[in-house]
């Protein structure tokens, strides 16, 4: 497992979607990941120059930073055993 | 009590790309999505470049393009070869691209739902950006391929749709067929852009490739129905030919211009008319070449300005033939008088050499044009492309009140049409009919003007023969009969008296 895990959701919006991926998001790194993950929201209505730059098409989407290569799930996340496998995070 | 009308009349907004703008009946449907359909090679990625390259070029508008296939760096590249300078244009703050193509080594695992709220914030980004009044998306079929639940991507698609119309910003979308005559596109797109819908097809029909364009609908405006011929040009990428553009509106003259042949005129009544199209039919060597140059030659000789398109022979040909009736081609296209075009039929396709020929009028703005021959481009089309090229071609003629005089060769030696009459015929003024007359073992030619529109003619088949000087009439063939249908009856000269007797012995009484 990498000791640190950096991880960027882009949403776009507070919309209902974007808070259950966010929930969702959280829940999975305190179990999965405690003390290991990082976090960062992008709400692409405010940033889309950065949507652009990493060519987002879907909202939510979750980018794996840290540790490269990078890793990219779509969807508000409502499986932690997916999203983990989707991320290349599984044990 | 007179009805208030509550929403405005749909504007249009002149799209540039060359003809489409005639077949909308001026452009597409402003501050909408108009889906653009066509199988893999028909040229949608051109026409979606297009449209935001005319609204550059020609308006000044900015645009935006959503690539889900190529990547920028391909369609910059590919897109030089028709002289677009995408990265210029980026750069100046008129073009900007939402990169939108698949990733290599980047596949994204779906879990839960999604929407596209990150595309759709960057295309309204990009509109801001470079402040658009067109948009393109390339193509639809490609998103479907990549994200799994066709309804979310429908239903955000629609949502983009009408994001852009909220920005008033007229967009083309262009979606994949399968098949040249079936569904609108795959994945059922046509059910969220279903207002306006042009087809583009690019259908294989005798072996030979043929570019049509249909508007197949426009909600709530008027459009031209039917399939129209288009070419992708190296030079102007696509240009529709509007047949329909061509209305029979055209001024007819009064004014008479000789043939080139003085004794040819008489038989017209006193020369062509100025703005008329002559056919000249026969078969090979029975003298159509000589009359297309006489035609031009003698236009030359009245200060006219005169053009040649040439499909059987070459330059050194033509020229050598001139020079054998005595007439100085060279001496001519020296002077700036007279241009030759000479190209084989097989060098591009109809559409393009109808481009072409309508290049060269515009440039050269001759009085006179001359096509040699006709028939040769029959070759390079189907037959309802060389229906419409040979429409297309007349019409334009005309508009530009040009005399043209086509000729068409015979596939048969004796007596014959060809298809180019049976498609011209009726749009032509004039047709002359030339001839090979067997007499006793011998060949010889005859001529005859089968039609001459607003004029009376001389009725009589006359022989004619070729020297060094050109072509000179004669009288008419009187003791033969049946050359037109090439089925030869000749009457001696006892017979034809017997006959003549005939009719005397019947008027009076016996």
């Amino acid at each position: 497992m990498p000791s640190r895990v950096v991880l960027k959701l882009y949403i776009a919006g507070q919309t209902p979607r974007a808070e259950s991926a966010i929930f969702h998001l959280r829940r999975i790194c305190e179990t999965a990941l405690p003390n290991q993950a990082e976090i960062i929201v992008v709400d692409v209505l405010e940033r889309p120059d950065l949507a652009e730059a990493e060519r987002i098409l879907a909202t939510p989407t979750l980018v794996r930073e840290v540790p490269p290569p990078r890793r990219r799930v779509i969807g508000d996340l409502t499986d932690i055993h997916k999203v983990l496998t989707g991320l290349g995070l599984r044990p | 009590m007179s009805a208030e009308p509550t929403q405005a009349l749909i504007e249009r907004l002149t799209t540039g790309i060359p003809g489409l703008d005639h077949v909308t009946n001026g452009g597409l449907p402003r501050g909408r999505v108009t889906l653009v359909s066509g199988t893999a090679g028909s040229a949608k990625t051109v026409f979606a470049c297009q449209f935001l390259v005319e609204g550059i070029r020609q308006h000044g508008q900015g645009g935006v393009f959503v690539t889900f296939e190529e990547t920028p760096a391909d369609i910059r590249s590919n897109m030089l070869g028709f002289g677009w300078d995408i990265a210029g244009w980026e750069a100046a703050g008129l073009w900007a691209f939402v990169d939108a193509s698949p990733q290599p080594g980047e596949e994204s695992v779906i879990i839960g739902n999604y929407d596209l709220g990150a595309l759709l914030a960057r295309i309204e980004h990009a509109v801001h950006k470079v402040n658009a009044q067109r948009a393109s998306m390339d193509s639809l079929g490609a998103v479907f391929t990549r994200l799994t639940g066709g309804a979310t991507v429908r239903n955000e698609l629609l949502r983009i749709a009408a994001a852009l119309k909220r920005l008033d910003v007229t967009a083309v979308v262009t979606a994949e067929r399968t098949e040249e005559y079936g569904d609108v596109a795959r994945y059922g797109v046509e059910e969220f852009v279903a207002d306006n819908v042009i087809i583009l097809r690019n259908v294989l029909e005798d072996e030979k490739r043929r570019r049509t364009v249909e508007i197949l609908k426009f909600r709530g405006v008027s459009h031209q129905k039917g399939e129209w011929p288009f070419t992708v040009s190296p030079e102007r990428g696509v240009i529709v030919i509007p047949l329909s553009a061509i209305e029979l509106k055209q001024k007819s003259s009064d004014l008479r211009i000789g043939s080139g042949n003085p004794e040819l005129d008489q038989l017209c009544g006193g020369g062509f008319f100025r703005d008329s199209i002559v056919l000249v039919s026969g078969a090979t060597g029975t003298g159509k070449t000589l009359m297309a140059t006489s035609f031009l030659a003698g236009g030359v000789h009245q200060g006219e300005r005169c053009l040649l398109f040439a499909f059987e022979e070459s330059r050194e040909q033509l020229f050598r033939n001139a020079t054998g009736w005595g007439i100085d081609f060279e001496r001519m296209e020296a002077e700036g008088r007279l241009r030759v075009v000479c190209h084989y039929p097989e060098v591009a396709n109809l559409e393009d050499h109808l481009i072409g020929i309508k290049a060269a009028i515009d440039e050269f703005k001759p009085s006179r044009v001359a096509v040699d021959s006709l028939s040769a481009l029959e070759r390079v089309s189907t037959m309802k492309g060389f229906r419409e090229f040979v429409i297309g071609l007349t019409s334009f003629i005309k508009h530009e009140e040009i005399a043209g005089l086509f000729t068409s060769t015979t596939p048969t030696l004796l007596g014959g049409t060809s298809i180019t009459e049976a498609h011209i015929s009726t749009i032509t003024d004039s047709i002359i009919l030339l001839r090979y007359v067997e007499i006793y073992g011998e060949m010889r030619r005859g001529l005859t003007v089968l039609k001459m529109r607003g004029s009376a003619h001389d009725k009589d088949i006359r022989e004619f023969t070729i020297d060094g000087h050109g072509m000179h009439i004669r009288k008419p063939f009187r003791n033969v009969s049946g050359i037109l249908s090439g089925n030869l009856i000749h009457a001696t000269p006892d017979e034809m008296e017997r006959l003549g007797m005939l009719f005397t012995a019947g008027d009076s009484p016996a």
